[in-house]
């Protein structure tokens, strides 16, 4: 079994972490750079059918060269053997189009996959389109939305069961042949029921934290030339959607001004205290307290 | 015969008598694969402790894992003393003689340390035979086929089979109750352990205890600074912290429905101690964990069929006197159970693996320090209530007295024979009535205050780890009465009464005018110790892998 699992970096959006200048703009400089959480279900996937199967993991990303760590996070989380960098300037500026066109020539360069798997949207662009473009070029079957997926390498067939959202939630059922082209649902649950994958699970972890910590061995980056596409075809020329301007959404006002106040602060609390009588109406401020720590 | 994954041996538990019988087997290249429910081996598990090579014992832990004492123990105990205590009034005998007799080396542990360092080594040996050990996984029971046990079943993988399994699963061990060969009925078959680890610099050690780098203190107490509960105290070095806990029979607590965070506070608290604890008392960890008293529960016979049932889960935890032997044993049955179904199968009948493993058992000599015939001999006496308390009457009469104070030169002589301490009946004789009236005829005044301030019970349960399973509690009540029940809510270690922030609570029900008193449970701040399994009336089962209280220090 070979699998190759698309993935991408996106700015990390938690708390603490993003940071966004005056306008609302994201400030991708000061914003670190990580693999897009909804990846993790894409290389979930492909773990399991690796520790079912056996066989060897690609993990491939289209972008800058800071994406090397996003692929040492794919690394260690599927365990992958290689990691490959598609990255040169004639790809900036992609759209998911472009991206598509990029991701299938740099999958050809890796031969024939059996399976390819992608995310089910990024956490900054949210189209989604990527998965199913890139397929169209390869032209497999694809099964989009898997939560779940079961190989039979002698018949050469996947099955996988797709969460269909509508007015209520289906979950159907799918065979399609190999090769095939997958997008993990991030509702993807991997289930390991066996000691034996459990323990297959524990060796590649093993074996993995090696390798990441010299993941740059085991990476290849190669530009457009390498995947053998024409650069009209890729980056900002390929790109037929633009993105004409961007406005942040308005927050909604607050409902209430709120104070803030020191608690070492005596006289201030005192006021707060004050503030609490009134409210209360009542001229007992102990009582006022002991409701409120109440 | 269905076709379930399968292994030649199953190991549930990796504790001391797991990784024993994992190491034997792998020794034997025989296919084993271990299961524990713990995140990693040893965040389940609690001891004192002080593990023991024996001298007399065919296997110790360093004998089965090299590299033990340097990479996974504490630090070597030299010194051992026992501290007889009336009110502030104190007196101490050495017992380094006891400590010493039938032992190789002794040294202070941390269960977590330990068995994640064994889990190591255990994991390594037995891949090699096509096995592992995998953690996070919670055996629920005994797979059986045609009334015959043939493996196990799980919460988190579909049922293996074997054609040997050991349960090494600890105390309260789901499998041995699911085989039959226990019940968690009775609480005098059971003790009661409960233990913070406290934060303490290496060179403040050396000072407080007069330690070298390579020795170490174990100190005990009794008397009556336990409100008259059956037990004692312990304090024990650790490299750069101390371990210090009690141990009760679980029936005196729930007599005297003793609140166990409280007798514990009661020794920390000592002013004994503030020699050692100074002003400056930072506990890391609260913890408890049911203990069976061998002198009881150990079986004679601890296999059925294909199932082999070593250490704590076999009732092999051996109280001699004051000094508490259950890791030892443990790794001396996990290796013999091994060893036995390897033989077994040699000679073509490893169904014979059982009655092989309870002979050596027999014959290495471990049924005799479980089970001393002795005890068996004076028990029907001397824990004759009429008895313990004629004794008692005497012992605290001006004729007991003056009996001690006769006594006083050859009483430290006499708490060294090692097989007196292993007769010691089961009464307040020993535990509480002796030590006092040592200590008030004999006692020196303790002049040092303790300035300790325990941690209460909301901030010992706040400062442990928990992965709660919500929606699937692990211990449900099968009867809420009191009566059935509500002796839980003082003896369970993270409840007690007038708390409500722990486990067990009692409640008043009305209605239609009736007033009944019921308890509630809630297992999120549940620490898995046993207790209620054996004095509440519940459906009792661990947690599924990785699931429930996480202990760092053990
Ligand atoms: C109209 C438009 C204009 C854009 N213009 C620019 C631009 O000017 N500059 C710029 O830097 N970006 C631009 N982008 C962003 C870039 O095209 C997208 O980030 C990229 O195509 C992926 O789309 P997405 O983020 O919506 O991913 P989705 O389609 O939501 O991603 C689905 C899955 O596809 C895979 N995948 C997606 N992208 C990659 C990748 N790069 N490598 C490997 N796998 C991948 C992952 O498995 C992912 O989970 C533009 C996007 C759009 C829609
Ligand atoms: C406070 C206290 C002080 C003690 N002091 C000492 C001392 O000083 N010296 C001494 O030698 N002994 C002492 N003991 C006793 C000692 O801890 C035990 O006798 C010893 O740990 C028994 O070893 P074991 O391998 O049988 O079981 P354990 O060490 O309890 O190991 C059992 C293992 O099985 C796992 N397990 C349980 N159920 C399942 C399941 N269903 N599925 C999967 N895994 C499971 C557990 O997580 C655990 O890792 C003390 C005990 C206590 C509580
Ligand atoms: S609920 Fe039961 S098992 Fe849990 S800590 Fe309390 S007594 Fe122990």
């Amino acid at each position: 079994m070979h699998m190759v699992v698309l993935t991408k970096g996106v700015p990390d959006f938690r708390e603490g972490q993003v940071s966004f200048d005056e306008d609302g703009h994201l400030e991708r400089g000061k914003t670190p750079t990580v693999m897009n959480p909804n990846d993790r279900f894409a290389l979930e996937a492909a773990l399991q059918t690796r520790v079912r199967h056996g066989g060897r993991v690609s993990v491939m990303s289209m972008g800058p060269p800071g994406y090397k760590e996003v692929l040492q996070e794919a690394m260690e989380t599927v365990y992958a053997d290689d990691l490959h960098l598609v990255s040169d300037r004639e790809m900036a500026a992609a759209d998911t189009w472009a991206t598509a066109i990029t991701l299938s020539a740099g999958i050809e360069t890796l031969g024939e996959p059996d399976v390819v798997f992608a995310g089910f949207k990024t956490a900054d662009g949210e189209t989604g389109h990527t998965g199913p473009q890139t397929n169209w070029c390869l032209d497999m079957p694809l099964v989009t939305h898997v939560i779940s997926l079961d190989i039979d390498e002698e018949a050469g067939t996947l099955r996988a069961k797709r969460l269909v959202e509508g007015d209520i939630e289906e979950i159907e059922t799918v065979e399609t042949e190999l090769p095939a082209f997958v997008v993990a649902d991030p509702e993807f649950e991997p289930s390991y029921r066996t000691a034996g994958e459990r323990l297959t699970l524990k060796d590649l972890r093993e074996e993995t934290r090696a390798r990441a910590q010299n993941y740059e061995e085991h990476l290849t980056v190669r530009d457009h030339a390498d995947i053998n596409v024409d650069p009209d075809y890729i980056g900002l020329d390929g790109s037929p959607t633009i993105v004409s301007s961007v406005d942040p959404i308005p927050k909604a006002p607050a409902e209430r001004e709120a104070t803030m106040v020191d608690p070492d602060d005596t006289g201030a609390m005192q006021d707060v205290l004050t503030a609490m009588q009134s409210a209360v109406g009542d001229g007992d401020a102990g009582d006022a307290a002991a409701a409120g720590g109440d | 015969m269905s076709d379930y994954e399968h292994y030649e041996a199953l190991v549930v538990g990796a504790g001391p008598g797991g990784a024993a019988a994992a190491a034997t087997f792998a020794n034997y290249g025989i296919e084993t694969l271990v299961l524990e429910r713990g995140v990693e081996a040893g965040s389940k598990n609690v001891s004192g402790g002080l593990i023991y090579a024996e001298e007399s014992a065919p296997y110790t832990i360093d004998d089965l894992f090299p590299g033990f004492r340097e990479a996974a123990a504490e630090r070597p105990i030299t010194k051992y003393r026992i501290h007889n205590i009336a009110g502030d009034k104190v007196e101490s005998f050495d017992l380094t003689d006891l400590h010493e007799h039938d032992t190789e080396w002794s040294d202070s542990v941390l269960r977590r340390k330990m068995d994640s360092w064994l889990e190591d080594r255990v994991h390594e040996r037995t891949r090699e035979t096509g096995g592992g050990l995998l953690t996070g996984v919670h055996v629920n029971g005994l797979l059986r086929e045609e009334g015959r046990i043939v493996g196990v079943t799980l919460d988190e993988l579909d049922p293996i089979t074997a054609d040997i399994i050991v349960a090494a699963d600890g105390v309260n061990s789901e499998l041995a109750r699911d085989a039959g060969l226990m019940d968690w009925d009775e609480p005098d078959e059971w003790f009661q352990g409960v233990k913070a680890v406290v934060d303490m610099p290496e060179d403040t050690i050396a000072d407080r205890f007069d330690v070298a780098e390579d020795e170490g203190a174990a100190h005990l107490f009794s008397g009556d600074l336990f409100e008259g509960v059956r037990g004692g105290g312990f304090l024990y070095t650790n490299r750069d912290t101390l371990s210090l806990g009690t141990v009760f029979h679980l029936d005196s607590l729930v007599a005297e429905q003793a609140e166990p965070h409280e007798l514990l506070d009661g020794l920390l608290t000592h002013p004994l101690l503030a020699q050692w604890l100074g002003d400056d008392y930072t506990e890391l960890e609260y913890s408890a964990k049911l203990v069976p008293d061998s002198k009881k529960v150990a079986l004679r016979e601890p296999h059925f069929g294909r199932l082999l049932l070593v250490g704590d889960a076999a009732g092999q935890m051996q109280a001699q006197g004051p000094i508490i032997k259950g890791m030892n044993h443990a790794v001396t049955a996990g290796a013999l159970a091994a060893e036995s179904y390897a033989q077994a199968k040699s000679r073509n009948e490893p169904e014979k693996a059982g009655t092989r493993y309870a002979r050596k058992l027999r014959n290495e000599g471990v049924m005799k320090k479980l089970r001393p015939r002795g005890y068996e001999l004076l028990r029907g006496v001397a824990e004759d209530d009429g008895v313990t308390n004629v004794v008692d009457t005497v012992l605290t009469s001006a004729v007991g007295r003056a009996g001690v104070r006769a006594l006083s030169g050859r009483l430290e002589r006499l708490y060294n024979v090692p097989t007196l301490s292993a007769l010691m009946p089961d009464t307040r004789t020993p535990y509480v009535t002796l030590p006092t009236v040592i200590a008030e005829e004999l006692g020196t005044r303790v002049r040092d205050e303790s300035s300790v301030t325990p941690p209460d019970l909301e901030a010992r349960i706040g400062g442990l780890t928990y992965d709660t399973d919500i929606g699937s509690p692990h211990i449900t009540l099968r009867d809420e009465s009191y009566e059935a029940s509500g002796a839980a809510v003082a003896a369970c270690p993270v409840s007690a009464v007038d708390f409500g922030g722990g486990c067990y609570r009692e409640e008043v029900v009305r209605t239609n005018g009736s007033e009944e008193r019921v308890v509630s449970l809630d297992t999120q701040p549940c620490v898995e110790c046993g207790t209620c399994a054996v004095v509440a009336d519940t459906d009792w089962s661990h947690p599924r892998g990785d699931k429930g209280v996480e202990f760092k220090w053990g």
